[in-house]
């Protein structure tokens, strides 16, 4: 059960004084650089759309200049949208009366900035309870709830510093304690980790996603850098020119460019680190119930094109692994189990490539992919890893052919790999022998 | 009240807002003014110079404060700092005489107008040079705008608020002087009074009062600005 927080509708920005005309004539499809020469305007948002759901982590991409943060900022309005809609919590943001929007920041929305923008003249623990102190809350209780933010994100000690003793990754954690401390469960980000360096980010990116787990935060979260949202592991919204030019988890904007601009954004990703192994996983060859007799399976046996076949257990968990030859060769009412001849490692398919190619590097034989519950979706060879690493897979194409065909829209998480995985079985009717 | 009463009052003060170093600086340098007999003159200045100050300053902050939160009003503001820090000083002396008449009120009165522009424009720049990203942050924490005001844009223009009020004192002081010419008492009369006389002697002795007086001001109000900048490094 996914609920929609921000709901963002053709919102356009016009930066310039005839905004209102520019908007006016963009939504009259009038072109763009008509537009601009016309009004003398700078279209900051040309008409975007998207939704942030419950608990995610949405990440914000695209080149510089293409509106991201105009977008962010126009969802909390320290922007003010030309035109559009923008929806949280069901409430109009647009519409808001200046007293009703001071009420709605404090209640709604944490903000982290690109450089920090702590106040120079307060201290850690001044800077962190500062929300609440605008809120007037009382101030024996704002600066326990400003120690407690400060303690979430590994500052401990440090709160009767000022900021400028503060590293840079110290700073910024002071800024994420400062959006935490307000009870607001709404993160917006904006490049909040771009001025750090590389391992920090790293680190941040890590206990960020750990804490939104934990704190079950909604965030927006604004990056150029393609690696940083796919390791923030959320939706992407790619935007350019002021417009989305595509919606999706990374795996699924990897597979299926919607154009140009996209894949040659995604062109140098490390595709280890978004394919997952369901996506992955070979649906070619049948799973073997090792209660059924090999004279039941010996036409899907085969067919099948992979030398080595997985054998399940009556609830369809892998459970071991055969060679095709040796189901070929056996007596017709040999029980499959007999035959195992080997275990099968296996790896859960909601987990990217990079995570098993140790695994995988270990056993020539496979992995036996499985969903959440343990049950057998396909199996990952080394072939088709390096096939996937050069961007030769045939499994992956094929995913992303079937997807277009089902004009597939996202879901959830877990359900992204699994809508296509319907495991073929010879123990059901329409494969089996007979 | 008697000089050393006074004189231990002023070096409390010193020493209070701006330290040690210039607690003393100020003992010496007024004990020296008395040993000059200056010492009433130089009550009389320092009185001039204090009231002046505190009335362009109730009227220049809110002024700094106005023009940079409305471009309008800043706009308009603008031109006449301008004018008024190019205007010769005398000048202001004239049209306070007809309301005033010759005396320490019309001295006052010029000063005020005089020394004013400084604590106005540097008030306003402050402000609007405080940082835009923390003006955001303010902003999306939900800060009303007299909590941005107090919490955020004054505690930030602070430094450069007192470097305003700093040469608005300087200013002012320079101003008693000439107004002596209009009657107020002080220093600037002595110094009048020498030039009258062609009296070098005691022209040179009122000359380096003033210049004590500057200088306590100067470094008093300095050390008070340096304490106003943010998070000092321990
Ligand atoms: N205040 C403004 N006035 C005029 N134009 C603006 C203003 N703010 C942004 N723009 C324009 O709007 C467009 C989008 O800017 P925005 O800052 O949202 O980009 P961005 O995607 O955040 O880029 P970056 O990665 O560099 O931060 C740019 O063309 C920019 O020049
Ligand atoms: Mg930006």
């Amino acid at each position: 059960m996914t609920k929609e927080r921000v709901v963002v509708r053709d919102v356009v920005k016009i930066f310039g004084s005839q905004d209102k005309e520019a908007a006016a004539l963009l939504r009259d499809g009038v072109p763009r650089n008509e537009v601009i020469e016309r009004t003398g305007g700078v279209i900051g948002l040309g008409g975007a759309s998207f939704s942030v759901e419950e608990g995610e982590i949405l990440v914000v991409m695209g080149l510089s200049g293409s509106g991201k943060s105009t977008m962010l900022r126009c969802i909390n309005r320290l922007i003010e949208p030309t035109a559009g809609s923008i929806t949280v919590d069901g409430t109009e943001v647009t519409t808001l009366t200046p007293k009703q929007l001071l009420q709605f920041r404090r209640e709604k929305f944490g903000m982290v900035f690109q450089h920090f923008a702590l106040f120079p003249n307060r201290t850690i623990a001044e800077n962190v309870e500062y929300g609440l102190e605008v809120q007037k809350v009382d101030k024996a209780k704002r600066r326990q709830k400003a120690l407690e933010a400060i303690e979430l994100v590994g500052l401990k000690g440090w709160d009767a510093k000022y900021p400028r003793q503060l590293s840079g990754g110290m700073q910024q954690r002071a800024g994420l304690a400062r959006a935490l401390a307000v009870d607001a469960d709404i993160l917006l980000m904006d490049e909040a980790f771009s001025a750090l360096d590389p391992l920090i980010r790293r680190d941040m990116q890590n206990e960020l996603g750990t804490l939104q787990r934990n704190l079950k935060k909604t965030i927006v979260f604004v990056s150029h850098d393609l690696d940083e949202a796919i390791h923030l592991g959320g939706r992407i919204v790619l935007m350019k020119d002021g417009l989305i030019v595509q919606t999706g988890y990374p795996e699924e904007i990897l597979l299926n460019p919607a154009d140009d601009y996209v894949r040659r954004f995604v062109e140098n990703i490390d595709v280890s680190s978004v394919i997952t192994l369901g996506r992955l996983a070979s649906r070619r060859s049948p799973a073997l119930p090792r209660h059924k007799s090999v004279g039941d399976l010996r036409e899907a046996v085969a067919a099948a094109e992979d030398p080595i076949l997985v054998v399940t257990c009556e609830h369809n968990r892998p459970v071991g692994c055969v060679s095709r030859e040796a189901v070929l060769a056996a007596k017709p009412d040999a029980e499959i189990a007999s035959l195992i001849e080997a275990e099968i490692p296996t790896a859960d398919g909601s987990k990217v490539l990079k995570s098993a190619l140790r695994k995988l590097s270990a056993h020539p034989a496979g992995l036996a992919v499985t969903d959440a519950d343990g049950r057998y979706v396909g199996t990952v060879t080394q072939d088709m890893a390096l096939a996937a690493l050069t961007g030769t897979s045939a499994e992956l194409d094929a995913a992303a052919q079937s997807e277009r065909e089902n004009a597939w829209t996202g879901a959830s998480p877990n359900s992204h790999w699994t809508t296509s995985a319907t495991t073929p079985s010879p123990g059901s009717p329409s494969t089996s022998p007979h | 009240m008697p000089p050393p009463v006074t004189i231990a009052l002023l070096v409390a003060i010193a020493w209070y807002l701006a330290g040690r170093r210039i607690g003393l600086m100020s003992l010496v340098g007024l004990l020296f003014l008395w040993n000059l007999r200056l010492w009433t003159p130089t009550m009389q200045t320092l009185v001039l110079v204090t009231l002046a100050t505190l009335a362009a300053l109730a009227i220049g902050i809110p002024i700094g404060i106005f023009s940079a939160l409305n471009r309008r009003v800043w706009k308009t503001v603008s031109p006449f700092l301008d004018m008024m820090q190019t205007m010769p000083s005398f000048v202001y002396l004239i049209p306070a005489i007809p309301f005033f008449g010759i005396g320490p009120v019309s001295a006052v009165f010029a000063t005020v107008v005089f020394s004013m522009p400084p604590v106005i424009r540097l008030t306003a720049l402050g402000i609007m040079n405080v940082p835009g990203e923390l003006i955001e942050a303010s902003d999306a924490f939900g800060t009303s705008p007299a909590q941005k005001l107090f919490k955020v844009q004054l505690p930030l223009a602070l430094p450069t608020i007192m470097a305003g009020i700093n040469q608005t004192i300087m200013l002012g002081l320079s101003m008693v002087v000439i107004a002596s010419m209009i009657g107020a008492g002080g220093l600037g009369r002595e110094v009048w009074r020498a030039i009258q006389r062609l009296d070098a002697g005691s022209g040179f002795q009122a000359g380096i009062a003033i210049v004590i007086v500057a200088v306590i001001l100067d470094r008093v109000t300095q050390a008070m600005a340096a304490r106003a900048r943010p998070a000092p490094i321990d």
